[in-house]
């Protein structure tokens, strides 16, 4: 009973101390809070940045129902099929200001749906916009195609007819018909593309060395290209051999064509060569759209792209970017190492060094588009210019060093990111422990040899510190590339099977640079918008990728040297 | 100072001190250095003093190391007993700012002529640390180090040589069925004993001690001692110690630094029994330090 009258005053007490503010500061758990909620947020604004991009882009590839809508508009009755890819809801008062939509008898704000109808070519715009109070019926036609074309974009539509050489083929089963000629005409273009790659290409190739060659002789008085010329007719007669077998081809590719029937009562023809896939959205069940989504993430990875980079894959940007980051690796690594050696080991600590080392930190802060302005004035008119006066004289006037090209942009970038390889290595030779020098000293070991047997090694982890940092800011760069060696659309990639093989001089693709180019210099936008996601969401994943490899290596590297450094 | 010389204390306060320390002592080598012939002589110091920058470390030191004997350097910590020792292999050339005079004679060769080939020094006068360093290697590359820089050698004369330091070391039966795990598993002591083998591998006429023990727990420490018992019939040995017990335990000569100066130098039953210099005497009882 005494305890239960003491209880109200017990509790008030500590009610009193808990709102003393004064204690409460002094406990430091306003301090808690505040770096908890700092580290919160951060963890929210990554995860949710990571989060859209993923959404967005991955998205884009799961293959959507294509739904058939009725509705009204100022034209009348509309008929028209596509995928809904977004939905919003519009102002009320906005949508009665824009005048555009028809006076509605609901309440509240209306809301719009896009539509994306494809049928670029006979029924355009491919991007629409439809109010869902305008729809009057709207249907999932289970036997509706989707067809995606090499050109035009997306076609949806159900088959009225076969055509092989303009002839209507009679068949039982037209949809099962129509995916054996598809694929024939995916065989026929693989092949046809060997022979592009392979075959004419190489001879190009050849042909270009043999001109250069001659021009060589030419320039140095000899004019007699007599061995040159039979060569050259060797190729040539290899070319027209090579031709005919394309053309071959292309007349097989145009002999099948489909009609289809598309939404409002019209009908299109298409030519099956124009055709990548064709699916039925609607009549796929979750596990065949799986497989469908996994084939298109494939694709997206695997091929090129295509119409003005609204379409198709990243695979050359993919490609480029792996291969710049790498070789600019290859390059910063060595220098990067060999300037923090001098700067520790050999050079005499004093002012001179101090400022170096001020500038090389300083160095990191340049904004990157300068080091492109300083890459195309130095690296490629400079030094390209005068490797092609020296050496490529027979390919002048044009230049084949002495343009923007994936050695100037991994040099460049390179140059970039030395700072942070020379500070984080210099870092790890300050950290070897004294004694290590001494006892390989002491057992009768030069400088040198102390060097590299027991103090390189250390330091080996802080030196892919250093690495993991440079590849973390040279993959994400933009700007400079753009003065130095990317474009938009590359022709070729910069590996082939022509010697050398790995061809430093070509112009390459950027996942940076692609994700620029289709979000803010695309002619068609809103195709585009989903692949800005994709791209981007690769690019993140790329420099993830790039780095736990080099982390997972520096790891085990450290772990190794780890009970050393105390 | 209390503790630890407080047997060496009773040595000298009691009436039979002489024959106590006999037995406490390892050796009973009279002599004094200086009566040694020059052949016994492995090291000369002349005149030695050590700068670093404007401050002075050594001051005048001479003394005359006797071969195949171990000389310890005691002194109070900052006396200059490392850096005296340092000099040896001349390891005080890597801090900068060191300036030394004197002479330095090793087997009647001096070590600081121009002609002399530093790398090759060092690896006459070997040189183990307070710290146990062994590099983040295997056992056997750790032995195997030293004996690769000379040149190459033949793997079966490595393995060989890499035995041989390791049982010189009283190692071999520890780690001969791990000589390919990292040397940073081993224990301090053993750490340490490798260190000495890698040091003896490279066979020196010299084995440089500083302070060996002091970052070993007691039978760690036991063991080293041993060890020096052992090595002293083919090296010279200079051990640094501040533990004055274990100066008397192994060494037969023993030397006395204090602030950068040689007190006394003489056989080490003399030092602990019959200083001639009370500043030794007050040394050795513990009166400071």
């Amino acid at each position: 009973m005494e305890t239960s009258e003491r209880l109200p005053q017990e509790h008030r007490k500590l009610f009193r101390e808990r709102m003393n503010l004064g204690v409460w500061f002094k406990s430091g758990e306003p301090w808690v809070w505040l770096t908890a909620t700092a580290v919160g947020t951060s963890i929210i604004a990554v995860l949710g940045l990571i989060g859209i991009i993923a959404v967005k882009g991955l998205a884009h590839f799961w293959p959507a129902d294509v739904i058939t809508f009725e509705y009204e508009s100022e034209l009348g009755e509309q008929q028209i099929s596509g995928e809904v890819v977004q939905r919003e809801r519009v102002p009320r008062a906005q949508f009665e200001e824009s005048g555009a939509g028809r006076a509605i008898d609901i309440s509240g704000d209306p809301t719009r749906l896009m539509i994306k109808s494809g049928n670029r070519r006979v029924n355009p715009p491919d991007f629409r916009w439809i109010y869902t109070h305008d729809i009057t019926k709207q249907e999932k036609q289970q036997d509706l195609i989707t067809f995606e074309r090499l050109e035009w974009g997306n076609a949806y539509g159900t088959i009225v007819e076969l055509r092989q050489d303009g002839n209507a083929v009679s068949t039982v089963n037209p949809w099962r018909e129509l995916k054996k000629r598809i694929g024939r005409v995916v065989d026929l273009r693989r092949q046809a593309k060997s022979i592009q790659n392979r075959s004419i290409d190489r001879i190009n190739y050849k042909l270009e060395k043999l001109r250069l060659k001659q021009r060589k002789r030419e320039l140095q008085g000899n004019f007699n290209t007599s061995d040159l010329d039979w060569q050259r007719e060797q190729l040539n007669q290899e070319y027209a051999l090579r031709e005919h077998e394309l053309n071959d081809i292309n007349v097989e590719l145009d002999r099948d064509t489909v009609v289809i029937a598309i939404a409002g009562g019209r009908e299109s023809v298409i030519p099956l060569k124009n055709i990548v896939r064709a699916w039925q959205p609607n009549a796929m069940n979750v596990f065949s759209k799986f497989g469908h989504y996994c084939a298109s993430i494939w694709a997206f990875l695997s091929e090129g792209s295509r119409e003005a980079n609204t379409e198709g894959g990243v695979f050359p940007a993919l490609f480029g970017t792996v291969l710049m980051v790498l070789l600019m690796s290859v390059l910063v690594t060595p220098f990067g190492v060999v300037a923090a050696v001098y700067l520790r080991e050999y050079a005499r600590q004093g002012v001179f060094v101090r400022l170096i080392r001020i500038a090389v930190n300083n160095l990191a802060g340049v904004p990157s588009i300068v080091y492109g302005v300083f890459g195309l004035g130095f690296f490629v008119y400079l030094v390209g210019g005068t490797i092609d006066s020296v050496f490529f004289q027979a390919a002048k006037p044009a230049p084949t060093f002495g343009t923007p090209g994936l050695i100037w942009a991994s040099l460049t970038l390179a140059l970039l990111t030395v700072p942070v390889v020379i500070v984080s290595t210099e870092e790890g030779l300050t950290r070897i422990p004294k004694s290590l020098r001494e006892g390989s000293l002491a057992l009768g070991a030069t400088k040198a040899e102390t060097l590299f047997k027991v103090v390189l090694p250390m330091a080996s982890p802080s030196m892919l510190t250093g690495v993991i940092l440079a590849i973390a800011r040279a993959a994400g760069e933009v700007a400079p590339l753009m003065l130095v060696g990317v474009v938009k659309l590359a022709p070729t990639l910069p590996v082939d099977g022509n010697f050398p093989f790995l061809h430093l001089d070509r112009k390459f693709m950027h996942l940076g640079f692609h994700i620029y180019d289709v979000g803010y210099q695309s002619p068609n936008v809103d195709a585009a918008r989903p692949l800005v996601f994709a791209t981007a969401l690769l690019l993140v994943i790329i420099i993830i990728v790039l780095n736990l490899t080099a982390i997972t290596l520096r790891n085990r590297l450290e772990a190794r040297y780890r009970e050393a450094m105390n | 100072m209390t503790e630890n010389s407080a047997p060496s204390e009773s040595v000298i306060a009691s009436p039979s001190g002489v024959r106590l320390a006999a037995k406490l002592v390892g050796s009973t080598d009279t002599r004094s250095p200086s009566e040694l012939p020059a052949d016994d002589v492995c090291l000369k110091v002349s005149n030695l003093a050590l700068f670093y920058g404007s401050k002075q470390s050594l001051n005048e030191i001479s003394m005359r190391i006797p071969r195949q004997r171990v000389t310890a350097v005691i002194g109070p910590s900052g006396c200059g007993k490392s850096t005296l020792i340092r000099c040896f292999n001349r390891m005080n050339d890597l801090i900068d700012g060191v300036s030394i005079t004197g002479r330095i004679e090793l087997n009647g060769l001096e070590i600081h002529d121009e002609d002399v080939d530093v790398a090759q020094l060092r690896r006459q006068v070997g040189m183990v640390f307070q710290r146990p360093n062994p590099f983040p290697k295997s056992v056997y590359e750790n032995v195997a180090y030293g004996l690769r820089l000379a040149g190459k050698v033949p793997k079966s004369e490595l393995d060989d040589r890499v035995e041989w330091g390791l049982k010189s070391a009283a190692l071999w039966d520890e780690v001969h069925d791990r000589l390919n795990d990292s040397a940073l598993g081993l224990s301090g002591g053993q750490q340490q004993r490798l260190v000495i083998a890698r040091a003896i591998a490279v066979e020196p006429s010299v084995l440089l001690l500083d302070e060996p023990a002091s970052a070993l727990d007691p039978i760690s420490t036991l063991k080293i001692e041993e060890l020096i018992a052992d090595l002293k019939t083919r090296y010279t040995i200079v051990i640094v110690t501040h533990n004055m017990q274990q100066a008397a335990r192994v060494s037969d000569f023993t030397a006395f630094l204090y602030l950068g100066e040689l007190i006394e130098f003489d056989s080490t039953l003399k030092i602990f029994t019959n200083p001639s210099e009370s500043k030794t005497e007050d040394y050795v009882t513990g009166r400071y330090g």
